[in-house]
């Protein structure tokens, strides 16, 4: 990974109608790196990295993508970024094989035939090729979805949850391709609602309602909100989680299996509150995980929102 | 950097292998672009018949002379007319044409035959249900020369002289023969042009829409390629569907409605190609403008019912007010009328038909250039 900047935009905005979907906006992304991209349904992740390739037209903002102008080059942007649409965007009337080939033809690839070849054979796709790609099931789209974007050996891919819908086993290749192509210099922006996936970025941004909340390491984030969590075993911690939310101090109480993950952002406040609890059952003071974090940012958010 | 990259061949050629292998998958509407044009000239090309024959007729026969004999075969033999039945009174023959029994009631005058011989000039009546012009136009028209041919065997030797100028028979309609109405030979061809201009338009207007309703423009516009080369790629599988489409209908009427061929075929498929592309471009350019599939037919219809009605397809371009020539001018289903009827039916040659075709392409032209422009590149 090195210091020079894949991504480098400020003051991304963009507004549909009177509402703003995407605020003032500013991220940065090193060459080789994996930087996840979360955040709630209609955040605006969608069409901030639509922005980023030139497919919506920024109502503000300003930088460079590849060392393009985000606004003014969008073709050149384009020939180098590999987007992959959150949702299949590919011709269902179309074989494998002619989807990559179409692809092939537009990036105008030398040895076109033996690229097109390639990328089947890394799909697993060999005997198939000729298979209708609106007769794949989901998680292959997926695949293929990738691989087309890949054809034409980008420097920057922007994948709009790449792995919706992906079994395990699929996931756990898919990021392992992903670490191997940061490693040659590739950069990944990835948008995923999975914490795991979110944990094996490089680093991350968090956005709700348009509006950058956090961004950094997966430690950095954690230590930026600042949330105390205790996990809790014991009997009945469903009544228990009733009766601490909307105490004082105490932002959430979530269920993990048979834990409850208890947590505020001040830790003194949080003790205060689960004082006359812990009769009876066994408290430890845990590291907030991911996803208390994101929960939380989004719980506060929707608050700052709506007031 | 070179932000503004020029039009790629290669780019163009691969939006033309896609056109053309998604067209060949989608079944239904490729066979539909082959059975429409069968299917629309065997129906419009037998339906829309306006020189219709056999129409039921009555006679009144107040005399029963040889001439009037002859003038009642001579009818039938026309096969315009079909004599039902012999009226008595000119009462009973009007109570037929009322009751829609009959199409024609012809009178016979008393002394037909013999008024005839002498050199009166008897006059025949011939009473027309016109409320349809166009099913009785043909048969009246034909009338005069009907009975001038029966009666020359009649007239012959000392009454020879009466076959002459004047006609040896009064016949008391007046002719509404329009002679630019030769039927099929001319509804067949103008037919070509409907049939390519509402195909054309139609399956290019939904061309753009399409891929925005199915997600993949997403795809599309994050590839590096310019307007021109898409538009360009979905028309071009369709201009070989065209040619297709013009054999169809070459072939059938030329085995089925026996259309002379007076001009050149290659002039033909040459102009044709200025007139597929035309409609092609007009359809790519609305499929451009419309937010989706539904306004994008709205759209095709609004153009395609004033092609079909000013043209000069349905009503004779020539008995238009000026005002619609004028606008009729402006659609190429106009002007390829004009080729292809001046073509098959006059034998037009390049010097007869350029006139009509260089405002074509300038259309076409127009009409993509209005396209490229309202491409969007982006999803806003
Ligand atoms: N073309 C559009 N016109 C109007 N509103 C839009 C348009 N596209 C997106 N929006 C709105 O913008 C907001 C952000 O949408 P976006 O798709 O960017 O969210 P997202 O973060 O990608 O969500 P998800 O996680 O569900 O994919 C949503 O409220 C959506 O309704
Ligand atoms: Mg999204």
């Amino acid at each position: 990974m090195s210091e020079e900047l894949a991504i480098d935009v400020r003051g991304m905005t963009k507004r549909f109608g009177d509402r703003t979907v995407v605020n003032d906006i500013a991220l940065q992304v090193r060459v080789g790196e994996i930087y996840g991209f979360l955040g709630p349904n209609g955040s605006g992740k969608t069409t901030f990295i639509r922005m980023l390739c030139g497919l919506l037209r920024a109502d503000g903002g300003s930088g460079t993508c590849l060392g393009h102008d985000v606004i003014r080059e969008s073709e050149s942007i384009k020939r180098n970024v590999g987007y992959m649409t959150q949702r299949f965007s590919f011709y269902e009337d179309l074989s494998i094989a002619e989807n990559l080939d179409f692809v092939a033809r537009m990036y105008g690839i030398p040895g076109r035939r033996e690229a097109v070849n390639a990328s089947i054979e890394r799909l697993g796709l060999s005997g198939r090729q000729k298979q209708l790609a609106g007769e794949l099931s989901g998680g292959w789209k997926q695949r293929l979805a990738l691989a087309a974007c890949l054809i034409h050996q980008p420097k920057l891919l922007l994948l709009d949850e790449p792995t919706a819908g992906v079994d395990p086993k699929a996931r756990r290749d898919f990021w392992e391709q992903i670490h191997e192509l940061a490693a040659e210099g590739l950069t990944f922006l990835i948008t995923t609602h999975y914490m795991d996936e979110a944990e094996r970025c490089h680093r991350l941004a968090y956005i709700a309602y348009g509006n950058l909340l956090t961004h950094g390491t997966v430690r950095e984030v954690i230590d930026h909100v600042g949330l105390a969590t205790w996990s809790v075993s014991g009997p009945d911690l469903a009544s228990l989680a009733r009766q601490l939310r909307g105490k004082a101090g105490v932002r959430q109480a979530v269920a993990f299996g048979n834990m409850l993950h208890v947590s505020g952002d001040d830790p003194e406040a949080l003790e205060r509150a689960i004082a006359p609890f812990r009769e009876g059952r066994e408290w430890t003071k845990i590291r907030s995980g991911l996803e208390d974090v994101f929960i939380h940012l989004m719980d506060r958010s929707k608050d700052n929102f709506d007031a | 950097m070179n932000e503004r990259s020029g039009f790629s061949a290669q780019r163009l050629v691969a939006m033309i292998v896609k056109e053309f292998t998604q067209m060949r998958r989608d079944k239904l509407t490729f066979a539909m672009m082959l059975g429409i044009p069968v299917i629309q000239l065997l129906l419009f090309g037998y339906a829309i018949n306006s020189d219709p024959r056999h129409l039921p007729a009555a006679v009144l026969m107040a005399d029963h002379g040889p001439q009037a004999r002859t003038i009642l075969h001579a009818l039938q033999n026309s096969t315009y007319y079909d004599f039902v039945r012999e009226v008595k009174t000119e009462r009973e023959g009007r109570d037929l044409l009322a009751r829609g029994q009959v199409q024609f009631v012809i009178n016979i005058p008393q002394n037909f035959s013999r008024d005839l011989v002498r050199g009166d000039r008897p006059a025949i009546l011939v009473e027309a249900d016109a409320t349809d012009p166009a099913a009785t136009g043909q048969a009246l028209g034909a009338l005069t020369s009907l009975f001038d041919q029966a009666l020359i065997n009649d007239l012959k030797g000392p009454l020879e002289f009466l076959a002459g100028t004047a006609g040896p028979v009064d016949v008391r309609v007046h002719a509404l023969y329009n002679p630019e109405v030769i039927t099929q030979y001319n509804i067949v061809p103008g037919l070509m042009g409907v049939i390519l201009t509402m195909t054309m338009v139609m399956i290019t207007g939904l061309a753009i829409t399409r891929e925005r309703e199915r997600g993949t423009m997403e795809n599309l516009l994050s590839m590096p390629t310019r307007p021109s080369e898409v538009l360009i790629g979905k028309i071009v599988p369709y201009i070989m569907v065209g040619y297709v489409q013009v054999g169809i209908i070459l072939l059938v009427s030329h085995y089925l409605f026996h259309v002379p061929m007076l001009g050149s075929l290659t002039l033909l498929l040459a102009a044709a190609f200025v007139f597929i592309a035309a409609n092609l471009s007009l359809g790519i350019t609305i499929s451009t403008v419309a937010k989706n599939q539904l306004q994008a037919m709205q759209m095709t219809f609004f153009v395609f019912l004033p092609s079909i009605l000013l043209s000069g397809f349905m009503f004779p371009f020539r008995g238009m007010p000026h005002w619609a020539q004028w606008l009729g001018e402006i659609f190429p289903l106009t002007h390829f009328l004009r080729i292809v009827r001046g073509i098959l039916l006059k034998g037009n040659g390049l010097a007869d038909v350029s006139r009509d075709i260089w405002p074509l392409a300038l259309f076409a032209a127009i009409v993509l250039t209005v396209g490229v422009k309202r491409y969007r590149r982006t999803l806003d």
